[in-house]
Order: structure tokens, then C-alpha cells, then sequence
């Protein structure tokens, strides 16, 4: 049966994809950021699971505004990499499992959530940005396929964080009730604290994002159970992205043990973080 | 009745904005082929006529007036296309937003962001 073997949550900011296709990430801006990333990169590149799945949100790329569902799974056996507006990044088009999305999908929706199904989606620097934290040199493919699950995150309202998690739980069932043997990763992406327009702009909220950091490990519930207006008001009409990081979270067991986490100001308008998890009770 | 929440100086786009902002959002999201960028750049004010724009947003798109893009309706998002263009950055549009200076705004990013309490 397929398991899901460990879970990463990290920001999506597109300077940071940018820093590494411009080769920039040893400059002084960049290199603390980058180095907080080493140990997990370590970690993951002995851990190369068999599928990836990707929870992120589309940047008015692939999904505008003429419809906007509030979670998607997508069945492609590929992925281009989307033209946001300056060109698509340069890394490799992404492989997808479209017999395990098709079982995800199946499962999903008897488990009273109606997904949306996707059968062509350019990806975005949600979802590539994501993928080069986790292996930055890919060279001409990715190490392994992955499954892109979209959230509605910029068009309230927004699913709640409950729901978020919920969906989580219900993904990992899914999973584990695959009939081959497959190690699954889970990433959940984006945040931290940010907001992009207003006269909030340049928010940053270090107190809250230690908290998430922290209770994402020990107390998804209590994460969970906070509204929309409280990540809104707390971190930032963007920073409500972490509550993709809650899916990841509901996909693995209650006792998780951290590998890493690093926490970084700024990546360009952002907070960033990387927080990795393998599944297993610490000590274990 | 909404029950969108209010959080001062914060945009919480939503289906209202999305119906009132349709057609900048619309033209922002063609400008993801090479193609569009280069007949929005060639002609801009042709390129807005294939968009049923109001003339507010018309003018605020042809003008770059950031904040007015937002309050008509536009979607930071999709906005960003227009900057990008422009080659603008995220952080040129903070700077506008907050009333700092780019370099301001970056440094206050650089010396650990903005509170907001």
C-alpha cells in the first residue's frame, strides 16, 4: 500500500526561483536564506520519495478569474511551466501519476469532497518554486512525477482552515488506501506573513509565524480552528496561503518529528520558511 | 450582506471586486504570451478598446495608477501583469502602496518588514 513518508512545507515566493535561475543565491541578500535550506535539502535527497503531491495556489496563471474552484487535483501526464508575464522559468516541464491523481479524485469525492478535476494546467512558480527548495539542480527532469492540488487562496472566500485541514486527512486516506507500494511526499506552500497591496503593504508578523512555525507540528487543531480573519489580520491578506500548509499537515500522522525548519526576512515582500517532517512519532 | 472581514488597509479580494473588475483582470491576464505583451506595448490604448473596461479603469490602466487598479476591482495578481510589463517589481508597487520611495520600501522589508498592528 502507499504511505505518505514526509511532508514539506515551504514558501512559494517567485524571487526566490528567480535568485536560483539567476544564480544568486550566494549573494548577501539571498545566502542566509539558502543556507537555512541545506540540512533539509541533505535530508530530502537520501528521501526520494516516489510522488510528490503539491498543494499550492495558481497566481492568475492558469486559473482566472472566469472560474475559480476552491480545491483542484490535476490527472495530467504532464505540466508545462507557465508564462507569469516574464517568460516561463527555466527548469524541466513536470511529470505527473494520473493513475494515482485519478485514485485521489475517486477517494476525494466519496469522502464528501467534490474536487475539481484538471486535465491540462501550466504550473506556476507555486508550484516550481516549491519544487527547486526542494531539489535546486534538477538538470533536465524532476527526481520523481507529481500531483498538483490547487486551493483557492486569493478570491474570498477562501476554504476555512478547518476545511483545509480536513481535506488534508481525507487526502492522507487516500493515500493510503493506494494498492501499491509508493512513498508519497506531501508539500504544503506559501507564506508566511505577507501582504502584497494596501496600505498594509510590507506586513510582517514574526510573533504569529513562530507560532504557526511551532503548532503546526503540535497543534494543527489549534491552527485549524482559526478564521479567515484572524490570518488576514494576523499575517496578511497573502499570508492566508499558509493555510495550505494545514493540508500537508492532515495528510500525516498526530505525532510527526521535525527534520528542519528555517525562517527567513524577507524574500523580497515575504517572510519565508521551511519546515520538513518525516512521518513518524519523534524517538521513533 | 457579506461576510467578508474588514481589516483596515488591507484589499480582501472577493466576488464583488471580481465582478467589478472583470475586464482589467480579462486584459492583465492576456499579457502572459509574448505575443499580447508585445501588441499591449505596441498600441495600448487600441489594446484596451478589446476590453469592456469603464473609463476610470481605462485611464487607470493606461495612466498606471496602481491604487485606483485595486480599488476598481483589480486583483493584486493580475495587476502585477500590468507592472511586469512595465518591469516593474513587487516591491516598486509596496514603495507606491505605502507612499515610500522602492528603495524605502525595500529597506524597510530588509530591516525585518512592516508592523501592522
Amino acid at each position: 500500500m502507499a504511505e505518505v513518508t514526509w511532508g514539506l512545507a515551504t514558501s512559494h515566493v517567485p524571487s526566490i526561483g528567480a535568485a536560483m535561475d539567476n544564480r544568486r543565491t550566494q549573494e548577501p541578500y539571498w545566502k542566509p536564506l539558502f543556507d537555512g535550506y541545506r540540512q533539509a535539502r541533505d535530508w530530502m535527497a537520501d528521501h526520494t520519495p516516489d510522488v510528490i503531491v503539491l498543494v499550492y495556489n495558481d497566481h492568475a496563471n492558469a486559473i482566472g478569474l472566469d472560474l475559480v474552484p476552491t480545491f483542484a487535483l490535476a490527472t495530467a501526464a504532464s505540466f508545462p511551466v507557465a508564462d507569469e508575464g516574464w517568460g516561463p522559468r527555466p527548469v524541466p516541464t513536470v511529470y505527473g501519476h494520473p493513475e494515482l491523481a485519478q485514485h485521489l479524485v475517486e477517494c476525494l469525492v466519496d469522502d464528501a469532497f467534490d474536487i475539481t478535476v484538471a486535465h491540462r494546467l501550466a504550473v506556476d512558480h507555486g508550484f516550481t518554486v516549491p519544487l527547486s527548495v526542494y531539489h535546486p539542480d534538477p538538470g533536465d527532469a524532476w527526481p520523481c512525477p507529481v500531483i498538483p492540488l490547487l486551493v483557492n487562496v486569493i478570491q474570498y472566500p477562501q476554504p476555512t482552515a478547518a476545511r483545509c485541514y480536513d481535506l488534508g486527512k481525507a487526502l492522507g486516506r487516500a493515500i493510503r488506501a493506494y494498492p501499491e507500494d509508493l512513498k508519497v511526499a506531501v508539500f504544503g506552500t506559501g507564506g508566511m506573513s505577507h501582504q502584497l497591496a494596501g496600505e498594509r503593504a510590507g506586513l510582517i508578523n514574526p510573533v504569529f509565524d513562530a507560532m504557526f512555525m511551532s503548532k503546526i507540528q503540535s497543534d494543527p487543531q489549534a491552527l485549524a480552528s482559526l478564521s479567515r480573519e484572524t490570518y488576514i489580520r494576523e499575517a496578511g491578506s497573502e499570508g492566508i496561503e499558509m493555510i495550505m500548509w494545514l493540508v500537508m499537515r492532515g495528510a500525516m500522522d498526530e505525532d510527526i518529528t521535525r527534520i528542519s525548519d528555517t525562517y527567513h526576512v524577507p524574500a523580497s515582500n515575504t517572510a519565508a520558511a521551511l519546515a520538513l517532517f518525516e512521518n513518524r512519532a519523534p524517538g521513533r | 450582506m457579506t461576510t467578508k472581514p474588514d481589516v483596515p488597509g488591507t484589499y480582501v479580494f472577493d466576488i464583488a471586486d471580481s465582478r467589478h473588475g472583470h475586464a482589467i483582470n480579462e486584459l492583465c491576464s492576456t499579457l502572459t504570451t509574448p505575443a499580447h505583451r508585445a501588441r499591449f506595448l505596441a498600441d495600448e490604448a487600441d489594446y484596451c478598446d478589446h476590453f469592456d473596461m469603464t473609463p476610470a479603469q481605462r485611464t487607470a490602466v493606461l495612466q498606471r495608477d496602481w491604487r485606483s487598479l485595486l480599488d476598481l476591482g483589480g486583483s493584486i495578481f493580475h495587476v502585477l501583469k500590468l507592472a511586469t510589463v512595465d518591469k516593474l517589481s513587487m516591491q516598486h508597487l509596496g514603495g507606491v502602496f505605502t507612499g515610500m520611495t522602492t528603495e524605502d520600501f525595500i529597506a524597510a522589508m530588509r530591516a525585518g518588514g512592516r508592523r501592522c498592528g
